[in-house]
């Protein structure tokens, strides 16, 4: 079989690439692109640790055959992260010790974007539902539960005071 | 059928390190020119902190602010010997060997200070943000920066010093089987609350109140992140882990790691912990080992909980549906 070329835009840049068939996209991601902020997990969709946002919707980048989404919009850790400072979802996991080994926290922190993105104020099963797909072996989840619900008040609070 | 509750409760001592062929670590620490100072170690952080913790040992002992001590930890080739981060070791006997690497570095830096400023080593103190005075007469006074620059490029001094923590080998008395297994004993107790289905014989965790006396708390935070991520692995191994299946059909059994049950974040339980601190006579600054106790009491606390609710005396971890089902039929005079 052949490499083909597959065009993606990842954090807001075109890229153009030549990948080998059934690359994954977390492959393009960290091998390609430099883009280590995702991190390889399970390799076979159980822990969510890879997650990214596909045009607007979490996906696991492990699972994902990179030519299956041609003209995609992706999303990483790396594109939520602002030039400067932190996220708020980010600026809450820091405040909130809602990390230990911190080998889930990008994933987590992609899931609650896009929870947030779509529920700017989700209850606590909201959050247990979105991050049910993650697994965090060290924290306990109590306290990314309680990061997420207070990146949402951030983000509102900033929102109001934006609107004002 | 009914969601029967129960409360249980249970305590632990948990000893800090172990000595089996005696138990050392070592740390080495040094300044750079820029008066920042670099801690060597072989250890490892994998989460729990021992990064944080022994950069604050560090710092307090140096009197330096705790931003300008680097660490830099596991390259076991290159590296000061390290045990290893296992029982409950890491802060009581890397923590101890980074205090006395750092002792013997400030009183480098105390006496290259004295020299600089013309003054008695012993009338020195430092104020924790970066300078180094005369005691009663603070702008008599030098920055560590500047003692820094003068140790390397006017002394040729080292700002160095070298720190080693041996729990030394303890025999076994042939007679008694009597020994010294560790250094201290930290001390916790969990009261959990469970809701037990008796027609399904799930058990949910409802809540779990903890209270630790670990000595000094180093880092609260941390200390109640190590308790909140510890008893949900307690959860995990009494509710949980085992490579039976969860229900009595093998096609629900895990074949993998990835299959092999441990709660997710709608099985955890409400949480309420309290830190009491009774210091160590021989941890670094009164500390005792928190780590791998924090998994112990929650097991006991939930069985009891189970029997408290149900009746059902389980002996054998996990406390699976099966288990507590087989107990209640038992209870009730059926056969199996």
């Amino acid at each position: 079989m052949k490499h083909s070329v597959v065009s993606l835009t990842i954090n807001g840049a075109e890229r153009q690439m030549l990948v080998a068939p059934g690359s994954t996209l977390i492959d393009v991601l960290r091998e390609s692109q430099g883009l280590t902020g995702t991190r390889r997990g399970c390799e076979q969709g159980a822990c969510g640790t890879c997650t990214v946002l596909v045009d607007g919707k979490t996906a696991m980048s492990c699972m994902l055959p990179v030519e299956t989404i041609e003209g995609a919009h992706v999303e990483t850790i790396e594109g939520l992260t602002p030039p400067q400072g932190l996220h708020p979802i980010q600026e809450a996991f820091l405040q909130g010790f809602a990390t230990q080994c911190g080998f889930c926290t990008s994933g987590m922190i992609m899931v609650a974007a896009a929870l947030l993105a779509k529920n700017p104020n989700p209850s606590r099963e909201d959050v247990v539902r979105a991050i049910s797909g993650n697994i965090c072996r060290c924290t306990g989840y109590e306290a990314i539960i309680d990061a997420i619900l207070d990146a949402a008040v951030r983000i509102r609070s900033a929102a109001h005071a934006e609107a004002a | 059928m009914a969601r029967l509750k129960g409360r249980g409760v249970a305590a632990v001592n948990y000893p800090t390190g172990m000595n089996l062929g005696g138990d050392p670590s070592q740390a080495l620490i040094h300044a750079t020119t820029t008066g920042s100072f670099v801690i060597t170690l072989s250890s490892v952080d994998l989460g729990q902190g021992i990064k944080t913790v022994g950069a604050q040992i560090a710092a307090e002992t140096l009197g330096v602010p705790y931003e300008s001590v680097m660490i830099d930890t596991a390259d076991t080739d290159t590296g000061p010997h390290c045990m290893g981060t296992f029982a409950s070791r890491g802060t009581h006997r890397i923590g101890n060997a980074i205090m006395m690497a750092a002792k013997e570095a400030r009183e480098v830096m105390m006496c290259v200070a004295a020299t600089e400023l013309e003054v008695d080593a012993g009338d020195l103190v430092t104020d924790g943000k970066g300078r180094i005075h005369v005691n009663g007469a603070p702008d008599k006074g030098i920055a560590v920066l500047d003692v820094a620059l003068a140790a390397h490029f006017k002394h040729g001094k080292t700002i160095s010093g070298r720190g080693m923590y041996l729990k030394p080998k303890s025999e076994v008395v042939p007679e008694t089987g009597e020994m010294d297994p560790d250094s201290c004993q930290a001390h916790a107790c969990t009261i959990a609350e469970v809701e037990v289905d008796d027609e399904t014989g799930d058990v949910t965790v409802l809540k779990m109140t903890n209270a630790y006396e670990i000595g000094r708390a180093m880092n609260p935070a941390l200390a109640h992140q190590q308790i909140v991520g510890g008893a949900w692995m307690g959860i995990s191994h009494a509710l949980y882990e085992t490579t039976e299946p969860y229900y009595p059909n093998r096609a629900h059994g895990p074949l993998d790691f990835s299959e092999y049950l441990m709660p997710g974040p709608g099985d955890i339980a409400e949480m309420d912990s309290v830190i009491i601190e009774r210091p160590s006579s021989n941890g670094p600054y009164g500390a005792k080992g928190i780590g791998e106790m924090t998994a112990n009491s929650p097991i006991p606390a939930i069985a009891n909980a189970i029997f408290d609710a149900c009746g059902v005396r389980v002996t054998s971890m996990p406390i699976t549906p099966e288990k507590i089902l087989r107990g209640l039929d038992a209870l009730r005079g059926n056969p199996n």
